[in-house]
């Protein structure tokens, strides 16, 4: 074989295997939306989006999905209000302030909490901690919204903490040494200097680790109660979208409403990571850090 | 060479004579219900180990899918986890079928709370309205005030069914019930909320829940047989008009003394106690 002609054939063989993925992926979208779609049939979006009633095996069914879009709001929300705050410390911490041996040995273990199988977690949560919280709280049940919640925060801090650490520990030393020459205090330095500098990469980690969150079945399936009502406290118990899906799926008759209303919850949960996504491309591309002059 | 070749066709076609007559010879398709497939399952397994020229094939699909096998032909034996419908019987009576029912065992369901509440038994007036959400306090049904906590199944569960069939009376079942995926998520759930209610099948009542009692009934084998207990089904395997053969068989095996107590050992009520 010719030299030219080896070029071409690795050339077009890793051509092949990239688009392999993004294959899979259109192929995976079609069939969704394939599946989903014929809900319309029988609803219309504004019910299927709005309808306050999930009962899909009911004669006549209803198929409401805004307690499932609410659940899955809701619980992701407060999720990132126990995580972020968690994640993106823990990163400043390891990358800034921490003694090189202690992040040597802290970093591993926060990576080890993301290796944690989902359905230990939601084990976790619903044998040990909802019976934790429904005493500590004085609440009527334990698996409730804030239970996986928690779980779910869980999850999130070791995504939100090893990329934002990554983005904080790639700051420029010059940056952070002219702040303190200038006279900043540590503090000032790293709440002025070093967070801004790394603030597309601390947002891409916040996203990511959130969608992560929107995403996961096993934790919700198990921890948050499974109610498909509005939540009215973060003691309610919810049942967000891929808990329906999994619980549900098994026994839905092949190409029933049913089958298809879970399939078009499926296209909603898609939408849902998908803008995650995009948002994160977007603030990862508006607020990168050219050089060191536009801080 | 020609004898050659002559010789060998001849034995692959024997061959193949001998292996193609042992796998019609007993071939026997269940489909059904996913209640009554874990006996199903068992009582298979030993038919098979005990007569060896008998293949079944067993699939779930549920209580509808295995009568309209049965109506349609595509199985010998239709499982259900309750009696055949009017309509099934007018569409199989249009096809030519007659279908014929056997009642292996019996199923109930148990309405559970957790041990430390003082409530011992409850009407099924109370459990529906409870299951309603107009009952919202334990003191309302004579216990220690408190929030009730309503745990019920995925509304795709069998029990779930039976539930909504013979206690709620097709009403539905309050949004704010919290809903676990298994039975025994049940026992987990109720034994870990001082508030709980939910139901489970018999076979799985422990120390760890409390069952009550149904209009002042225990619901136990005994009195699901003498049909006191008012939370109970049978569960079904149809065939298609009497059967014959490796059908008639299996029946009559699920009805024997191994049979049932395989039964027993699925979580159900055998029908027969021996």
């Amino acid at each position: 074989m010719k030299r030219q002609n080896i070029d071409k054939t690795v050339r077009s063989g890793f051509l092949l295997v990239a688009l392999f993925s993004i294959v899979a992926l259109s192929l995976i979208i079609i069939f969704l939306f394939l599946e989903g779609i014929p809900i319309l049939e029988h609803v219309s979006l504004k019910e299927f989006l709005f309808g306050q009633y999930w009962y899909p095996t009911d004669d006549p069914a209803d198929f409401g999905i805004l307690p499932l879009i609410l659940g899955s709001i809701y619980v992701t929300v407060i999720s990132g209000m126990i995580a972020i705050p968690l994640g993106v410390m823990t990163a400043i911490y390891l990358a800034q302030i921490a003694p090189a041996t202690v992040s040597q040995i802290v970093k591993p273990i926060v990576e080890l909490l993301a290796s944690m199988p989902s359905v230990v977690i939601g084990f976790f949560g619903m044998v040990v901690v909802a019976p934790f919280i429904q005493q500590l709280f004085n609440i009527p049940v334990g698996l409730n919204m804030f239970n996986a919640s928690l779980m779910l925060a869980f999850m999130a801090v070791p995504t939100i903490c090893s990329i934002s650490e990554d983005a904080v520990f790639s700051v420029p030393t010059a940056l952070k040494e002219a702040s303190l020459a200038l006279g900043a205090t540590h503090f000032e330095t790293l709440v002025r200097v070093i967070v801004p500098a790394s603030l597309s990469g601390i947002c891409t980690a916040i996203i990511l680790g959130l969608s992560r969150a929107v995403g996961e079945t096993m934790v919700v399936l198990m921890a948050a109660g499974g109610a498909a009502m509005i939540p009215t406290s973060i003691f309610d118990p919810v049942r967000p979208l891929p808990a329906s899906i999994a619980a549900e799926m098994a026994e839905a008759p092949f190409r029933s409403e049913h089958y298809h209303a879970l399939f078009a919850i499926g296209i909603v949960l898609f939408v849902f990571t998908f803008l995650f996504n995009l948002l994160a491309d977007h603030i990862s591309y508006k607020f990168r850090q050219v050089g060191e002059a536009s801080l | 060479m020609n004898r050659w070749i002559k010789s060998i066709l001849i034995l692959v076609f024997g061959l193949f004579c001998v292996a193609s007559s042992q796998v019609f010879a007993g071939e026997l398709v269940i489909k059904g219900s996913t209640t009554v497939l874990p006996i199903a399952q068992m009582a298979a397994e030993t038919f098979m180990a005990e007569n060896p020229d008998v293949k079944i094939s067993l699939s779930g699909g549920g209580s509808g899918n295995g009568i309209k096998a049965i109506i349609d032909g595509t199985a010998q034996i239709g499982n259900a986890s309750r009696f055949i419908k009017q309509k099934e019987v007018s569409l199989a009576v249009t096809k030519g079928v007659y279908p014929v029912p056997f009642r292996i065992a019996l199923d109930a369901i148990v309405p559970v709370v957790n041990p430390k509440n003082s409530v011992t038994d409850l009407t099924t007036a109370q459990l529906k309205d409870i299951y309603l959400g107009k009952i919202k306090d334990w003191k309302d049904v004579g216990g220690t005030p408190g929030k009730i906590v309503v745990i019920s199944r995925d509304s795709s569960s069998g029990t779930f069914g039976v539930w909504q069939e013979l206690v709620m009376l097709e009403d539905r079942v309050v949004p704010s019930a919290l809903t676990v995926p298994s039975n025994g998520g049940i026992v987990q759930a109720v034994a870990n909320t001082p508030g709980a209610i939910g139901y489970v099948g018999l076979g799985y009542l422990n120390k760890e829940i409390k069952a009550i009692k149904v209009n002042g009934v225990t619901g136990t084998e005994e009195t699901t047989l003498n049909g006191s207990f008012p939370i109970s089904r049978g569960l079904f395997m149809f065939t298609q008009g009497w059967p014959e053969g490796e059908t008639m068989d299996f029946i009559n095996y699920i009805f024997s003394k191994k049979g049932q107590e395989l039964v027993r050992k699925a979580g159900s009520i055998p029908v027969f106690g021996f």
